[in-house]
């Protein structure tokens, strides 16, 4: 018989990441997808959609929240959740709120308490074993070696010594009281897969992706944007209009931005390719402890 | 020479067509398809060298990237001033200094025709767990040898290893070609080598090539130094061979369902990912392991229905008729069916730290099917330098044998040279939830096959009824010398009184008939209980009440029996000593014995005790006379 159809890579990489989102949703009791509104956020909405379509995916989104995102963001995040028929759950860290923990005073402080201890509250609080992240294996060398399906022990932390073999399409998601997975459905993709399936289903994204003119201050060798009235000036800046956007989306006074006159998919493609820098660089996140930051974030309990 | 490896190769990606019309370049790379190969080699044979290559020349590695790289090239690098391609790939803290990778890692790059999903498997013997890992979901395998070296211990491993998970298109790849000045008579020895070697272990066909994975030859670009090879370039060979996927449309349509999609009353879909073969609305299917025969209604997706789907896609199908169907069941092609048994024999490679313990039960997980299976001793393991079969008691981490296992329900499956999906198969531990072990099924045994169960008219419940009571096993447990079977007679005895009918399963008495030709193993202890699980089982079936009084030191096979038997008739009972006041009474002498050295696998001394951590009735006998056990035991059973 021949060949009827040859699947295309973006074909193979979507029924991969199906096939886990429904493995981990037949296996696990109570699983949740961290949404973060970035565009692997996005693709990962998608593809859950489709994987329990015409049933709405069953699980809810959950949002780790710093309060200092982007405005846009937390716009799309209530859209994309209206659309899905999804619950949202939103959950900012009552310590952080209290002491006022922001990107300008607390440093890498910043990070440590609304994302990572934040994210585990959350957990917590909600009793979930298992949580799709949209990490890809491409972004980062520590990452290249993750699991699928990450454990982690009770209190979060991540072995890389102990990790589960992953065999086939098999995947064991049988775990002890108390702990947990991690799961990456979307593991296997890189940046440019994540771009062109974007774009074959017309996904709704950010338009901090396309260029705009936003008002913008240089500072340490990157271009932050000023979202909102809370920006602390340095003296002697004054916000400048630039064609930004942002490749990668976090916390905006940590973000930086690429100057661009990109502003429709193909041309961000475009863009992309012919870069000739990798897309973490605009996360000060990496910086902070030299090459293996990422690595010692993961064992503490970081996504 | 760092020069001309600063410059990507143009044959990779066209960046004029990116600049100049960046939709028709995304129309092409939407039309890509996607190979994942794994490339296997030791530390030194320049696997990451090769990879870091691939990435290099792909255009996958950016200046910022690049920066890093040159500056630890020149920290801890092995190439001298030059870059070193191999600290791009080596990807832990722990690796990174150590120089070694030890654990698989996925890497990505594309070329103009292919998106390539590289596993990088490390080469270390210690390590066979993660070379059978990388190579689970590969389509393709790099087998690297040095030119300098030729056909090592390790090549064959890796060969074996590539061959029995099943891969089709290997490729050899003499790395290190410029130290060898291109040397052909020495390339066509060690190809000769290879070949000769290859066909020991039946790998029919290969594809060899020279290449250096340092400067470039032969990977993107045909070798100006090797003018008297005229096969492919690594890269048109990677972009040619035919994936699996794809091979697969051609057999027997099957595809083993995840999950059942309920929104409503109105739609019921059968959701999983399509393990071989194409189906199409009003194909006629059956549904294993009911055998249900009916047709498929839709195939539905958030993009509409489809008209026909294919090996490799994540599909939900509607059936024309309401037949059971659920999680673990097979949707298959009706005319060629796959099979269904519950023994096999299997190639099974252990992955546990823990070694394989004959007789007890794991879970094992083929497609979305779970189910217990108990793996028999090896009939043999193979020694995978030498391709020896030698006899084996167990299987240790990363050893490789062939077993026979049962399991608890019949699977449906296919041989694993048929199908990975339906014929590979990973084994679970019970209480750590640890992947231990992966396998391949290879066929069904014939006596499962001829072995069915005979209906028996007059049932468990009539017999029961006959007595008058409701069968069940009471299992002491404890250490030697606890006070088991003196309470266990005790028990007997006060049931007898009462008119029930009961029978007594000491584990000295038993192991001088039933069990006599076992010993005290960890793995003979397991078949112990195993045996005894299985006699209790047939007791209860005739309706009586069974007491047994067995040290049962591992909380696994306590589990195994009481999922022998029906809900709530496995009653554990904890007689509960301290190993101090045991040892002190030793009725038997055996702690004596055991303490001076006498007496080996002596429980609670050389050999664990696993506690009951949920027992139904815990007995303190520090606290109890025998009588107020015996009591406080058949009032739980006869309130």
């Amino acid at each position: 018989m021949p060949v009827a159809d040859s699947l295309t890579h973006l074909d193979r990489l979507e029924a991969e990441s199906i096939h886990i989102l429904r493995e981990v949703v037949a296996e696990c009791e109570r699983p949740v997808m961290l949404y973060s509104v970035g565009k692997d956020s996005a693709v990962m909405l998608h593809l859950a959609r489709k994987a329990f379509y015409p049933a709405p995916p069953p699980f809810p989104l959950l949002h780790v929240d710093t309060t200092w995102k982007f405005q846009a963001m937390y716009e799309l995040r209530d859209r994309m959740a209206r659309e899905s028929g999804m619950e949202l759950l939103v959950h900012r860290n009552p310590e952080a709120e209290a002491r006022g923990i922001n990107p300008f005073d607390h440093g890498a402080l910043h990070t440590d308490l609304w994302k990572t201890e934040g994210l585990k509250q959350a957990l917590d609080s909600y009793g979930f074993d298992a949580a799709f992240g949209g990490a890809r294996r491409d972004e980062e060398k520590s990452r290249a070696k993750e699991r699928v399906f990450s454990f982690r022990s009770a209190n979060h932390r991540w072995d890389p010594k102990n990790q589960r073999p992953e065999l086939w399409n098999l995947y064991n998601a049988r775990k002890a009281k108390g702990e947990s997975i991690r799961v990456f459905p979307i593991s296997n993709w890189t940046e440019l897969d994540i771009w062109q399936y974007i774009q074959r289903h017309d996904i709704p994204i950010v338009p901090l992706y396309f260029a705009a003119p936003r008002p913008t201050v240089e500072r340490d060798g990157m271009l932050l944007m000023v979202d909102d009235e809370r920006f602390r000036l340095e003296p002697g800046e004054t916000p400048v209009d630039r064609s930004i956007r942002f490749r990668t989306l976090g916390c905006y006074p940590l973000t930086g931005a690429v100057e661009s006159e990109a502003t429709t998919l193909s041309q961000v493609i475009q863009e992309m390719l012919l870069t000739t820098t990798s897309e973490r660089q605009g996360r000060a996140i990496d910086r902070d402890a030299g090459s293996a930051s990422m690595e010692k974030k993961k064992q503490e309990g970081y996504f | 020479m760092a020069d001309d490896l600063r410059a990507p190769d143009p044959t990779y990606r066209t960046d004029a067509l990116i600049a100049e019309d960046i939709d028709a370049y995304l129309d092409l790379h939407q039309r890509k398809s996607l190979l994942r190969f794994i490339t296997c080699g030791s530390v030194d044979d320049g696997k990451s060298t090769l990879i870091g290559r691939l990435l290099y020349d792909s255009k996958m590695i950016f200046e910022d990237q690049l920066a890093a790289l040159e500056a630890d090239s020149k920290r801890v690098g092995t190439q001298g001033q030059e870059i070193d391609f191999a600290l791009l790939v080596d990807g832990l803290a722990a690796e990174r200094e150590q120089g070694i990778t030890i654990d698989v890692a996925y890497r990505f790059f594309a070329t103009e025709k292919r998106k390539f999903i590289v596993a990088d498997t490390p080469g270390h013997e210690q390590y066979t767990r993660n070379m059978v890992t990388g190579a689970s979901t590969a389509d393709l395998a790099v087998i690297l040898i040095d030119a300098r070296k030729g056909v090592l211990t390790q090549t064959r491993r890796h060969s074996y290893l590539a061959h029995l998970i099943g891969i089709r298109h290997i490729v050899l790849a003499v790395n290190k070609m410029d130290l060898i000045g291109y040397d052909r008579a020495a390339y066509d020895a060690i190809v000769a080598d290879y070949a000769a070697f290859a066909r020991t272990i039946g790998i029919e066909r290969f594809v060899a090539m020279p290449i250096s994975g340092f400067r470039g030859d032969n990977i993107a670009t045909r070798s100006a130094h090797t003018p008297w090879y005229d096969g492919p370039t690594l890269i048109e060979h990677l972009e040619r061979v035919e994936v699996d996927s794809d091979a697969a449309q051609a057999a027997p349509f099957r595809m083993a369902v995840q999950w059942v999609n309920r929104p409503d009353l109105d739609f019921r879909g059968f959701a999983g990912q399509i393990a071989s073969g194409v189906i199409a609305p009003g194909d006629t299917v059956r549904v294993l392991p009911s055998g249900r025969t009916t047709s498929v209604a839709r195939i539905v997706t958030l993009d509409g229905d489809l008209d026909r789907a294919v090996a490799g896609q994540s599909v939900t199908i509607t059936l024309a008729d309401e037949v059971d169907c659920s999680r673990g069941d097979v949707i298959a092609a009706a005319d060629t069916p796959p099979q269904l048994s519950d023994q096999f024999e299997a190639t099974i490679v252990w992955m546990g730290e823990e070694a394989l313990l004959p007789g007890r039960g794991y879970w094992l997980k083929l497609g979305t099917q779970t189910v217990t299976a108990t793996v028999q001793e090896p009939k043999y393991q193979v020694n995978v330098n030498t391709m020896e079969q030698l006899a084996a008691k167990t299987l240790d981490l990363n050893a490789i044998g062939v077993a026979t296992l049962a399991t608890d329900r019949a699977l449906v499956f296919e041989p694993y040279a048929d199908s990975r999906q339906l014929g590979g198969f990973i084994l679970i531990d019970k209480l750590t939830n640890a992947t231990v072990a992966c396998g391949m099924l290879h066929f069904a045994l014939r006596r499962a096959q001829n072995v069915h169960w005979q209906p028996v008219e007059v049932s468990r419940e009539a017999r029961a009824a006959l007595k008058n009571q409701k069968p069940a096993v009471l299992w002491l447990t404890g250490l030697s010398g606890a006070g088991k079977s003196t309470i266990a007679n005790l028990v007997e005895k006060k049931l007898a009184r009462m008119n029930r009918h009961s029978f007594l399963l000491d584990g000295d008495n038993v192991r001088h008939g039933l069990n006599r030709d076992l010993g005290f193993t960890d793995a003979d202890r397991v078949e112990n209980i195993r045996r005894v699980g299985e006699v209790a089982r047939l007791m209860t079936d005739a309706g009586l009440i069974v007491i047994t009084a067995f040290i049962s030191p591992f909380r696994a096979e306590r589990e195994m029996v009481r999922r022998m038997m029906e809900p709530g008739e496995f009653i554990e009972i904890h007689i509960d000593t301290p190993l101090a006041e045991a040892e002190a009474r030793d009725v038997k002498g055996l702690y004596a014995k055991a303490r001076s050295g006498k007496l080996a696998n002596f429980t609670g001394i050389d050999s664990p005790y696993e506690p009951p951590e949920d027992p139904e009735i815990r007995i303190d006998t520090t606290a109890m006379s025998v009588e107020e056990a015996a009591e406080a035991i058949v009032r739980r059973l006869i309130p």
